[in-house]
């Protein structure tokens, strides 16, 4: 395996140290970001997020099928994601391995428990027939932070998304026929934003090298301020004094990249 | 402090806020391992064995700088209302990974290089909270099996269901629908009040969750006093 070797990672940290980094970022800074939406002809969304080099596609798709048994007038939410091989030396097919697991799951809860997507409003049939919505991500090039690049997609190929038409008399979906209607999200758009501790700095937004020596991060989705799912990755323990100057951190980033790409997520 | 805010609020199994449930917990449940516990937050059963340190195979798995520890979460298939499938899913390879993370920072076996520790936790009995009751068990099967450690860890769920703040979630609290209802936030400390897990479901302002973290501290020093108990009972007896 490629690793950032121990000089290198000496020297990151003792720039971190001086509040500085090699690609002459702030700590707190992110690198450019770019979102696309509409990039897939046959999604009912879709989205290219790039973060510097990061690049992520995700992708919405949706059918009909049954509710599950503890939510019977609710549609379903399934978040899949893969990071493919051709995306990093490092990434090899077959089964999803840890990383790709977490990254699914994590989203997937950042969505969920904002209640961005209105999920009651895609039942069709109560106990029968609701809508599931996939969103499936796809790492393209791994230069460090798939997990927010994946997050800032999701709610892009979600804002994105037409429902496809329906024909209820032989309870098909019409794939490739699109409604005119969207899906029903809430206002209040969720981000998850993760900080890094490499050393005992705090930063934002690690390129592949600094993600390597990254020994804690804390993901956490939250919307306007309000916290909807957090989680802690990774074997380093943080101090509660820590802890809060990551919320800090959080909160203060929200509103910088949430002004950033409002623009894209219309 | 935190449980008086969370006053008159009436749990659904009559417990006071910052009241667990009746903590089980034992080393010395499985004669093959190199060290085991049982831990339990009343009908919540988990247990754990420690196989190790031992050379890890296959030889390139091997990491030539330090040891490895290696854990893995299983629920069994009848330990649910519903059967799970039984085998891995997407949950138990996330809570694995959660569980080894939460015990890392006290488990000293950088110097078991090329060897690796196993942890095998197993939920017998679910009633919320699967993933706290194991890592306490864990953490005590590692001590129970001489592994150098700095600390144990305690782990424990905290809620916020509506407005109140409560600990060691059951089932019908994580499943709360009443007001703003349930944010789920399993929390894993050290001995020395760092925090080596910290998941979260939910919706909570800042201000809640520094409460939570707070209430989280001070429920989890009955749950160090029970593995410590147990594991002073047992003596250096496998």
């Amino acid at each position: 395996m490629i690793e950032t070797p121990k000089l290198t990672e000496e020297r990151i940290k003792e720039y971190l140290r001086e509040g500085r980094r090699f690609d002459d970022r702030k700590l707190d800074e992110f690198r450019e970001i770019k979102i696309e939406t509409g990039v897939s002809k046959n999604a009912e969304g879709s989205a290219r997020v790039k973060i510097g080099k990061t690049e992520v596609l995700v992708g919405v798709k949706m059918d009909v099928s049954e509710p599950y048994p503890d939510s019977l007038d609710k549609g379903n939410l399934m978040v899949s994601a893969e990071l493919l091989p051709l995306s990093s030396p490092r990434f090899e097919s077959g089964p999803p391995q840890f990383d790709a697991i977490e990254l699914a799951r994590v989203i997937d809860r950042g969505v969920r428990e904002s209640k961005f997507i209105e999920l009651e409003k895609l039942c069709i049939k109560k106990g029968e027939k609701v809508w599931t919505v996939f969103i499936d991500i796809y790492s393209i090039n791994d230069d460090g932070n798939l997990l927010d690049a994946a997050g800032f997609g999701a709610i892009a190929a979600l804002k994105d998304a037409k429902i496809p038409k329906y024909d209820e008399e032989t309870g098909k979906t019409l794939f490739g026929e699109w409604s005119n209607k969207k899906i029903p999200l809430s206002k209040e758009i969720p981000l998850s934003l993760t900080i890094h501790k490499v050393g005992n700095s705090l930063i934002v937004d690690p390129n592949k090298e600094e993600e390597d020596i990254s020994e804690t991060r804390v993901t956490i989705a939250s919307c306007d301020g309000v916290i909807h799912a957090i989680q802690k990755g990774n074997e380093k323990e943080l101090s509660i004094e820590e802890f809060n100057k990551i919320l800090d951190l959080v909160e203060k980033t929200e509103r910088e990249i949430f002004k950033k790409i409002e623009k894209s997520l219309k | 402090m935190t449980a008086k805010k969370s006053e008159g609020f009436e749990r659904p199994d009559g417990r006071k806020p910052n009241e667990l449930r009746k903590i089980t917990a034992k080393v010395g449940i499985i004669p093959n391992a190199d060290g085991s516990a049982i831990f339990a937050f009343g009908d919540t059963v988990a247990i754990a064995a420690v196989y190790g340190p031992r050379k890890m195979h296959p030889q390139h798995a091997q990491d030539p700088e330090r040891g490895t520890l290696r854990c893995n979460y299983n629920m069994l298939s009848f330990s649910v209302t519903e059967r799970i499938r039984p085998g891995p899913s997407r949950r138990s390879t996330e809570i694995s990974k959660i569980t080894e993370w939460a015990l890392k920072p006290v488990v000293m076996i950088d110097k078991f290089q090329g060897n690796v520790v196993d942890v095998h936790i197993n939920v017998l009995q679910a009633n919320a909270s699967t993933r706290c009751a194991g890592i306490n068990a864990a953490a005590m099967a590692l001590a129970h099996a001489g592994i150098p450690m700095k600390d144990l860890v305690q782990s424990v769920s905290i809620g916020k269901l509506d407005k109140y703040l409560v600990a060691d979630l059951i089932k019908e609290e994580e499943d709360w629908e009443e007001g703003e209802g349930a944010t789920d936030i399993p929390i894993t400390l050290t001995g020395d009040g760092k925090i080596s897990h910290i998941q979260l479901d939910g919706k909570i302002t800042r201000k809640q969750l520094n409460d939570v973290i707070e209430l989280a501290k001070e429920v989890t020093k009955e749950v160090y006093e029970a593995q410590k108990k147990a594991l002073k009972e047992a003596g250096g007896e496998k």
